[in-house]
């Protein structure tokens, strides 16, 4: 058995799976507070990755380099994936909160046809290659077979985003407000917090998360599409049911263990089949622990 | 002047939002920015007039649901023009027998000689009106919501051109066994998932139609790959040797009866004992249940029939093209169908067809169009469920109406 190239497998399956993370945590954030699957969720990432990617273009051409523009690219793309998210949630779901359980779920498959098309049209289905932003650090030389720069930035952001949101959900007011409306709408609204708002800010805090997302992994594989939100979506998705959906560490947890399992299985196996291990583990855990890795079977009330 | 006030400022969100997208345009090749400042104008304006339609909609809606809600006793529901139809056995007879002489005559009206360009397009839309009857069955009555629809067409389609191509199995022989496999594969991947919930459900199915591509792409000596399977032979009519347009017209007529058949089988179905118990499962699963429905009987049943379905009309669209690879059955394509049942009106028949019909033969027409239709589909079907979520055409529900005695019946409404 060959370690070397064992390690190299887990190194590139733990950043992969920090990006599914990443999205995954907008999925079951929303999930946890209105119980929708949030389709449109994948499309966001793919804007976030593309204005990144045109405001990187329009600082390159100016003359600027390096980190400034990864940072300023970064900012506008975060600003831009709220917006969007903010605004979805507006027009396709606020209008359904009341509806039947399918109709938000049909309405989000269209939102997310809507966008995919929408930036296809308005820039170009092909492929656009990403601009290099992370420049090679110099200390990473002897590590560079398993970590290159790219992954230590993705690793450093991720988990730092995630202390953040861990913070922002467990001490502020906010954080709060979501907490209890996830347990009891009508009784958080009783109480006088202000769903409306809270449901929004819900949707912008995972929007930014599934930027920064977005962000990271166009820079790490160099090419960006209008197509790419959707794939990535699923997987997120799937990693948020396999840690057991509407629970936060869960997503996290799934992130990685999905991350993992297709690296593993795209490095022993066959990397043509690389979704198909995907799609596998979640038939799996669906099957065997429905509820997911960490989180509690519901019984429901009648 | 508030709407006019607000219009204005969402018009100027939007202007916004679309700023980097719709403006800016990148060539990373010749290291140019491209700015389209005239799209941004558009955006502004567009946005403002259906921000401006949008809220008078909303007002309009919840005023009706005001007004519903306050008239405690609605005396006589209005009826659709839908409604009257179904209601009234004499004319919807005639209405049918209109419609199916048309249909009968349909290759004779619309070609002559050798142009059967519009037949061909016919048959591919009939073969997706089919499709869409068959997702009526598991989404529109049962309300499983299957994302992976185009899996078990595919099935169909490959398992003729595998038949033919390997053990030289005739088109008939092939139509019944395509409609098997694409049963069996609905079974088989019915039976652990049917106890999930709605959303898990669709994210599986999804997956699984994914899985279903890949391997088709991948494993390239049993299923060709990407470049797919060409030469797939045409139905055979008694031994005879037909020209392009008499082939042609012979499939739409296949199509065409499998097009009665599902209407006929689906109507039986809605009326009977599964179809009640599909359409209960769909309202309230948990009294469904209670009421002694076998939930897994239930739920499978309607997978597995709409599975069945798909393979049928694969089989016919895998003779029909003589060709066929793993780019026409992607999620696109599952999201059409899901798009004409959603339109159509989930469970309604009627509208199923017309909303199959336009969305495949608008696109194929206006070819200007076709660039914008996904876009226009996503739209619509966001539309669609805040504004009008019964669909086009109602759902039709047998009434059962009884006689109550006059007198001892008071409701207290005054």
């Amino acid at each position: 058995m060959d370690f070397q190239y064992l390690f190299e497998l887990l190194c590139g399956g733990v950043v992969k799976g920090s990006i599914y993370a990443l999205i995954a945590l907008g999925y079951t954030m929303v999930y946890g507070i209105i119980q929708l699957i949030n389709f449109a969720h994948g499309e966001v990432y793919m804007i976030g990755a593309f204005v990144a990617f045109i405001v990187a273009g329009i600082l390159t051409l100016t003359g600027y380099s390096g980190l400034t523009v990864l940072v300023l690219a970064a900012v506008v793309a975060l600003i831009y994936a709220a917006a969007y998210g903010y605004t979805l949630e507006k027009i396709a779901y606020r209008p359904l909160r009341n509806a039947p359980r399918l109709s938000p779920l049909i309405s989000a498959i269209g939102a997310s046809i809507f966008l995919m098309n929408y930036v296809q049209l308005a820039q170009t289905p092909d492929f656009l290659p990403f601009p290099e932003l992370v420049a090679d650090f110099e200390f990473m030389e002897p590590i560079a077979r398993y970590v290159s720069s790219v992954d230590l930035v993705i690793l450093i952001v991720t988990t730092v985003t995630m202390i953040a949101l861990t913070v922002l959900i467990k001490y502020t007011r906010i954080g709060k407000a979501m907490r209890a409306t996830q347990q009891d709408m009508v009784m958080a609204r009783l109480v006088g917090v202000n769903v409306d708002r809270v449901i929004s800010a819900t949707f912008i805090i995972g929007s930014v998360l599934a930027a920064i997302a977005g962000v990271l992994i166009a820079s790490r594989t160099g090419q960006i599409n209008s197509a790419i939100g959707f794939m990535a979506g699923l997987k997120a998705f799937t990693a948020a049911v396999l840690g057991g959906i509407g629970n936060i560490p869960g997503a996290v947890l799934g992130g990685l263990v999905l991350g993992i399992a297709e690296t593993l299985g795209a490095g022993y196996i066959s990397s043509a089949y690389e979704d198909v291990f995907a799609f596998g583990l979640l038939v799996l855990i669906l099957i065997l622990r429905p509820a997911g890795l960490l989180g509690k079977a519901v019984k429901q009330k009648v | 002047m508030a709407h006019l006030k607000r219009s204005f400022g969402i018009g100027l969100w939007f202007m916004f939002l679309t700023l980097p997208l719709m403006v800016v345009r990148v060539n990373t090749l010749n290291h140019e920015v491209e700015w389209r400042w005239s799209n941004m104008i558009w955006v502004g304006i567009c946005a403002f007039a259906i921000a401006w339609f949008w809220q008078f909609s909303i007002e309009r809606r919840t005023a009706r649901r005001a007004h519903v809600a306050a008239d405690a006793h609605p005396e006589v529901e209005k009826l659709s023009l839908a409604q009257r139809l179904a209601d009234d056995p004499v004319l919807s007879r005639r209405v049918l027998i209109g419609a199916a002489v048309v249909a009968m005559i349909f290759p004779w009206l619309v070609s002559t000689g050798q142009n059967y360009y519009h037949i061909n397009v016919m048959v591919s839309a009939l073969i997706f009106v089919v499709l869409g009857l068959g997702l009526n069955i598991t989404v529109g009555l049962a309300g499983l919501l299957d994302l992976g629809y185009i899996a078990f067409f595919a099935v169909g389609a490959y398992t003729y051109a595998l038949l033919s191509k390997n053990f030289d199995l005739g088109f008939w022989t092939c139509l019944p066994l395509g409609g098997l496999m694409g049963m069996l594969f609905g079974v088989v991947l019915g039976f652990p998932i049917l106890r999930l919930r709605g959303d898990y459900l669709a994210i599986v199915t999804l997956g699984f139609a994914s899985i279903t591509k890949i391997v088709l792409e991948n494993w390239d000596t049993v299923f060709g790959g990407a470049a797919g399977i060409a030469g797939i032979p045409r139905p055979e009519f008694f031994g005879m040797a037909l020209d392009g347009r008499q082939k042609s017209v012979y499939t739409y007529y296949i199509v065409l009866a499998l097009v009665a058949l599902t209407i006929v089988v689906t109507t039986r179905l809605k009326n009977s004992r599964v179809g009640r118990a599909w359409m209960a499962l769909r309202e309230d699963e948990i009294a469904c249940v209670a009421m002694g429905v076998d939930m897994a009987r239930t739920k499978l049943s309607a997978y597995a029939l709409g599975a069945f379905w798909a393979g049928l009309v694969g089989v016919i669209f895998a003779a029909h093209n003589n060709f066929i690879n793993p780019d026409s059955f992607t999620f696109m394509d599952s999201a059409m169908i899901l798009a004409m049942v959603v339109l159509g009106g989930m469970g309604s028949i009627l509208g199923v067809i017309i909303a199959g019909l336009a969305l495949k033969l608008l696109p194929e027409y206006l070819r200007a169009f076709a660039e914008y239709r996904m876009l226009v589909f996503g739209a619509v079907m966001v539309l669609m469920m805040i504004f009008r979520p019964q669909g086009l055409i109602n759902n039709m529900r047998r009434k059962y109406e009884c006689d109550t005695v006059e007198g001892d019946h008071d409701d207290g409404a005054k």
